[in-house]
């Protein structure tokens, strides 16, 4: 099986990383050691590509002399999705490890804990997943820096599409959580701003991962919405989508997702698959500019299965942590915070470069907007352009307002 | 005339539609050694919880010491001197024989709400003396999950005596104990209630139990009373004979 | 809106297809429970396997070369009979070996299936969600009063009343069921009647996993299949266990309905209630009716066996070594790295929180299933203080265990009125509703973003100070736990575990010392939560999740209920085990699964017990 190559793989760094773990070597020459926490048993399938992605980064990284000629070196611990269990391996990593940075994070909490852990042990935290605005605007601090697009740039993303569509009367679903919330409300204040006519009817906020996937579309349906914003992905997705495509009610009908246009949540869909979703995801299939075609067949030869959107996070997160240590020439904390802040790198999505902003650590990576189309018995995205994350984001003295002052 | 302990005025249960109790009234004396007996299923159990607080009456009053006490929960009436022993021996398992009437000293003397005070030593001379009475003073450290079943029984009646009681209610007292150890520790009983005036109401099969040691037998049939007076009387009584002396032949 | 009845009958059809899947799987773990008493944990365990087995036969193998109708009916009945076959195994391996054991004893083996199978479906399955194919002849909606609404969901609809009269039918009229209903009432009796036990309970644990492997393969026409589907199900399942009377297949038939229909409609108001409805619904019907619906009060209550004697004192050398390992633990703290006291630290925190649950459990007599409540009342009413009044971790330490203990006092009150399963199951529901308030309630609590910057004052920021302050703290509280163990108070808590009606009878209030127990037992888990919180410098709504109280519960049965070195001991083993294998393997719930059964096994009355002599 496919998964059983990547997770050798996985198996490998770890084991690298358990052999060298007595030298705590901060030596010049000796490596770099990251600390990686992630909830890797809790997450696998959105967890294992990711892992990949930065293994592949990490083997690249090396291969072209490190840094400076010191190796990079990845210690990855499993946080079984609590936040407190992260915090006791951050304090492991950095203290028994010897870890000269903290990354990772696929759970907002989880990201948060991380981050408050960071400000107060003043160690830095390369966040990749956590999509919480929280983590870098009413939470954000010196030491937290966070890759991926949050949740008000995917909405905002969506908006601009939603906007331009006839659709009025809006119906939202979503997962039960930070996140579902979080998205439902940019979703809502930034359609009202560009469409002041636009009213919602309605809400379904199911449990995350235990959606009653009929009586959902059932109560959505009675709504009579003509437009639908969903939230939810993984498995509650699959069930939504199912339950909705035999009820019909995706049929004359807008529909905006969250993310669903990831290989992670599409391909599970199988012939499922709506068509004409609005979506922001990762076309990887049709993305053909020569970096990401280097990229994926690198990654394709290496693990045996093709890259999801967490290895384009992995692979990214490495590349900017490379990035940031070969501008710093220091693993000392502060140094490495100076040099994140602005710090520009090329993403694995072969779209140019990528920065973090000094205003608010966030970085201006984009994701991809397009639509869903069902071709034989896999589902795609069609009609997609990439979208900058610099043009969806709020200004830096607005983000300078939300932010603690530090 | 002194006051009754115990007094029963129309006591009447119904279980289901079937009068299991109906209308039982009677009185006990202090000292007085009184035996409940009947055919299976006459009611003596029903009759017997609704005296112990287990079961709430459907009518009737049952007085202690003249105070009106229908209805008060089993612990209430312990701390109104009520003493009891099970037909099924109720003791604490885990807890050693010592600490079982401890305990019931500790309950008596309203200790039991201390919670930082080793409980080791108290009531421990108190607990002895009491074993001592009922020939259990050898086994003080035994836990009471290991005995012997006549020894439980002894155990049960040195808890029943914890709190000084007037009135001892005892279900079965010899129930799966062996002819002689029946006789004895009956003896002992009766000997304890004459020395602390103790009145004494017990169910029992074993007609030489009953008419051994009661000083009055009550005979229950059917949920009624009907007859009442000294064991020779009622043995003597023709009613008595048809309906549970006859039977057991 | 005009009144759409039409809609509502529409939805009132989607309650009965959920209330039809969750009768299968409920059906299977009452009758278990029926007969053996087993709290089967992996109940859900199977049916997820019944799913990944449905998905991989309906796509490899002859039933997927075969095809069509009979290829599919013929993979879904594998399924269920395989893991029927599962059932069996797992009864004649590990349970058999423990029916001997304390009650809820075989929790802990049944919640090591849960760990291995995790491990083992992902091994074998991988970690994406898969799709199974539709039903054929089902594929499709038919219309009813305007709504399309799918073949397969009206076909689920009827496999439930289907399900419960097949199970009738072979409950009234097989020798096998008649067996299995005398055995639900009296075991002994059948025993006596010279019954092959051994095969009947052998038996009853197949017919009860293949209801749970029926009901996972069933799904899969209509759900994705996950790594997920086990919890998912397991907490839902025993809900309406409980709800229905424990033991009562009519019982879990009605309250699969209640829970169908609630969840479906309640959606309709409350869109966000999904998290806590049935805990509500769990907690009302508990508190009016305490043996569950149709529960047959003391014929299906678990009857607790007689508590063995207390094992005698600790032996001279084991006490003085266990003496010794604390000063040596004081003295050597000074010399060990930051990590080894970080981890220190966590460990007195949950021996603490161990102990806690000790004191109702083993003295008690009450098993809780939401200890994690008075754990996360602590932490909150910390972070809280922290957050709003900008309070100290002095004041906060100090105020912890009051608002936990008040908490107990609350949520105590009515629990310690039901016995056995009933009582535990009521503490969950409790835990439950708490947990959707720090879940829900975001204004104040954070939501599940939590409380950050909870650290401790300046003179503990040290590890070094923080462990010796936990250090400290702890062994305070489990000192003042093994005082009130030995104190009256103690000996009557005991008293009333052992025999109610004798307690009774000398004048104890049952109620009244379970209660305080309860109380006592929060304020002491309230006090642990709030070391923790400064520990980690957050709260979240996951101390006081579902995972936490089994944790506690896990800890305090592996170590022994007997004693209170029980605890200590089983936090130190399971919290250090987990610590260790989840930093050397990907597969660590494998390994711990496995380690825990093997102690389960071996040591079936804990680990503590293995240590001690039995007093004679």
């Amino acid at each position: 099986m496919l998964h059983g190559v990547g997770r050798r793989g996985l198996m490998a760094g770890v084991a690298v990383a358990a052999l060298a773990r007595p030298a705590v070597s901060r030596a010049q020459g000796g490596p770099i050691r990251i600390g990686e926490i992630n909830s890797y048993t809790a997450q696998p399938a959105f967890l294992g590509p990711y892992r990949n992605g930065w293994l592949l980064a990490q083997e690249q990284v090396n291969a072209a002399g490190g840094i400076d000629g010191r190796p990079l070196e990845t210690v990855f611990r499993d946080d079984a999705g609590k936040p407190e269990d992260a915090v006791r391996l951050a304090g492991e990593l950095v203290n028994a490890e010897g870890v000269a940075l903290l990354a990772g994070g696929y759970l907002s909490n989880v990201g948060l804990a991380l981050g408050d852990f960071a400000r107060q042990n003043k160690k830095l935290y390369a966040a990749s997943e956590p999509l919480t605005d929280a983590l870098v605007w009413s939470r954000g601090n010196r030491y937290t820096f966070r890759l991926r697009p949050s949740t008000y740039m995917q909405a905002a993303m969506l908006v601009e599409e939603a906007a331009k569509l006839p659709a009025m009367r809006w119906a939202t679903v979503a997962p039960n959580y930070e996140y579902g919330q979080s998205a439902v409300k940019w979703f809502r204040e930034l359609l009202a701003k560009k469409r002041p006519d636009a009213t919602f009817v309605g809400e379904q906020f199911p449990a995350l991962g235990r959606i009653d996937a009929g009586a959902t579309v059932q109560a959505l349906e009675r709504l009579r919405p003509e437009g639908i914003f969903n939230v939810t992905f993984g498995t509650d997705l699959l069930n939504f989508v199912r339950q909705g495509n035999t009820r019909g009610l995706f049929e004359g009908r807008t529909v905006a997702s969250m993310l669903s246009g990831e290989p992670e949540y599409l391909e599970p869909l199988g012939e499922e698959c709506p068509d004409g979703w609005i979506v922001t995801g990762y076309p990887r299939d049709d993305l053909n500019n020569e970096t990401h075609v280097k990229l994926r067949d690198a990654y394709r030869q290496k693990f045996g299965e093709l890259p999801r959107c967490g290895s384009i996070v992995g692979y990214d997160n490495v590349q900017a942590i490379a990035a940031m240590l070969r501008k710093a020439r220091s693993t000392e904390t502060e140094a490495m915070v100076e040099a994140f802040r602005g710090i520009r790198f090329p993403t694995g999505y072969g779209t140019g470069e990528v920065t973090f902003r000094a205003a608010d650590h966030q970085s201006t990576l984009g994701a991809f907007v397009g639509r869903t189309k069902l071709e034989g018995k896999r589902g795609r995205m069609v009609d997609w352009r990439y979208a900058d994350g610099a043009d969806y984001l709020p200004g830096e003295a607005e983000v300078r307002a939300w932010r603690p002052q530090d | 005339m002194t006051t009754p302990v115990l007094q029963a005025e129309g006591l009447t249960k119904t279980w289901g539609g079937v009068r299991a109790v109906d209308g039982v009234s009677f009185a006990l004396a202090p000292g007085e050694m009184l035996a409940l007996i009947g055919p299976n299923g006459a009611g003596k159990s029903t009759l017997f919880n609704l005296l112990n607080g287990q079961v709430r009456a459907d009518a009737g009053r049952v007085r202690l010491a003249g105070d009106d006490v229908t209805g008060l929960p089993p612990r209430k009436l312990w701390r109104r001197g009520v003493g009891r022993t099970f037909q099924i021996t109720a003791t604490f398992a885990s807890l050693s024989v010592a600490e079982n009437v401890r305990l019931a000293l500790l309950s008596h003397h309203r200790r039991v709400f201390s919670f930082l005070r080793p409980s080791g030593d108290l009531f421990a001379e108190e607990a002895k003396e009491l074993l001592d009475r009922v020939g259990m003073a050898a086994q003080l450290q035994k836990a009471c999950g290991v005995l012997a079943y006549g020894d439980l029984k002894r155990v049960e009646l040195a808890m029943a005596l914890a709190n000084r009681p007037r009135l001892l209610l005892m279900d079965e007292p010899t129930a799966g104990m062996a002819p002689e150890a029946r006789q004895a520790l009956m003896a002992q009983t009766a000997a304890i209630a004459q020395a602390e005036k103790i009145a004494v109401l017990f169910t029992e099969h074993d007609m030489d139990v009953v008419f051994g040691h009661a000083a009055r037998v009550m005979v229950l049939d059917r949920g009624r009373l009907i007859a009442e007076g000294a064991p020779e009387a009622v043995r003597a009584d023709p009613r008595v004979r048809e309906s549970y002396l006859g039977k057991q032949g | 809106m005009a009144f759409d009845w039409q809609g509502l009958v529409v939805q009132g059809l989607n309650g009965l297809a959920s209330a039809s899947s969750l009768f299968l799987v409920a059906s299977g773990l009452t009758v278990i429970f029926g007969v053996s008493r087993i709290v089967n944990f992996a109940h859900g365990s199977l049916y997820m396997l019944g799913a990944y087995l449905a998905w991989t036969l309906t796509a490899h193998g002859p039933f997927a070369e075969l095809g069509g109708f009979w290829g599919f009916w013929g993979a879904i009945l594998s399924a269920a009979l395989t893991v029927a076959a599962l059932g069996a195994l797992v009864e004649m391996l590990v349970l058999r070996r423990l029916y001997q054991a304390p009650e809820l004893f075989q929790l802990l083996a049944t919640f090591a299936l849960v760990l291995i199978v995790q491990d083992v479906a992902l091994l074998l399955w991988g970690p994406d969600d898969k799709f199974g194919p539709r039903a054929p002849l089902l594929r499709g909606a038919t219309e009813i009063f305007g709504a399309r609404f799918p073949l397969y969901e009206l076909f689920l609809i009827a496999v439930g009343p289907v399900v419960l009269g097949l199970l009738w039918l072979l409950l009234h009229r097989s020798r096998f069921g008649i067996l299995l209903r005398a055995a639900t009432h009296d075991r002994e009796m059948v025993a006596a009647l010279g019954v092959d036990q051994k095969r009947l309970f052998t038996g009853v644990f197949a017919l009860g996993a293949g209801l749970a492997g029926l009901g996972g393969a069933l799904q899969i026409p209509r759900e994705a299949v996950t790594l997920h589907m086990d919890m998912a199900v397991i907490v839902e399942a025993f809900v309406v266990v409980v709800i229905g009377g424990l033991g009562s297949l009519g019982g879990a038939a009605l309250a699969a309905l209640i829970i169908g229909e609630l969840h479906a409609f309640g959606i309709l108001v409350f869109p966000r209630i999904t998290l806590v409805l049935v805990f509500l619904v769990m907690a009302v019907v508990l508190v009016l009716r305490p043996q569950g619906l149709l529960g047959r009060g003391a014929a299906t209550a678990p009857v607790a066996a007689p508590a063995p004697p207390l094992p005698g004192p600790m032996p001279g050398p084991l006490r003085w070594a266990a003496i010794a390992a604390a000063v040596a633990l004081v003295g050597v703290a000074p010399f060990l790295g930051d990590y080894p006291l970080i981890l220190l630290a966590d460990f007195s925190v949950l021996v603490l929180f161990a102990a806690s649950l000790h004191l109702i459990m083993g003295p008690g007599g009450m098993a809780s299933f939401g200890h994690a409540a008075y754990f996360g009342a602590g932490a909150y009413a910390a972070a809280l203080l922290f957050k709003h009044l900008a309070a100290p971790m002095e004041v906060g330490l100090i105020a912890a265990p009051f608002a936990a203990g008040l908490v107990g006092l609350l949520f105590g009150w009515f629990c310690v009125r039901l016995s056995g399963v009933y009582a535990a199951m009521l503490t969950l529901a409790f835990a439950q509703i708490a947990w959707s308030i720090s879940f829900q309630w975001v204004e104040v609590t954070g939501g599940d973003n939590g409380i950050l910057g909870v650290w401790p004052s300046g003179w503990a920021r040290g590890r070094l100070v923080f462990f010796y302050l936990s250090l400290a703290l702890s062994a305070a509280g489990v000192l003042l736990l093994r005082r009130i163990i030995r104190a009256p108070f103690g000996l009557a808590l005991r008293a009333q575990r052992d025999s109610p009606l004798r307690a009774e009878a000398i004048g104890l209030d049952g109620f009244l010392l379970r209660w305080i127990a309860f109380a006592v037992s929060a304020a002491l888990a309230g006090l642990a939560g709030a070391l923790f919180a400064y520990g980690k410098g957050s709260v979240f709504p996951s101390f006081l999740g579902i995972p936490r109280s089994v944790d506690a519960l896990l800890m305090v049965l592996l170590g022994g209920v007997q004693t209170l070195t029980g605890p200590i001991v089983g936090a130190i083993a399971y919290a250090g085990l987990q610590e260790q294998l989840a930093r050397l393997t990907d597969c660590w719930r494998l390994v711990l699964g496995v380690v825990i059964l093997a102690l389960v096994l071996f040591f079936p009355r804990g680990l503590a017990g293995a240590f001690r002599r039995r007093d004679a």
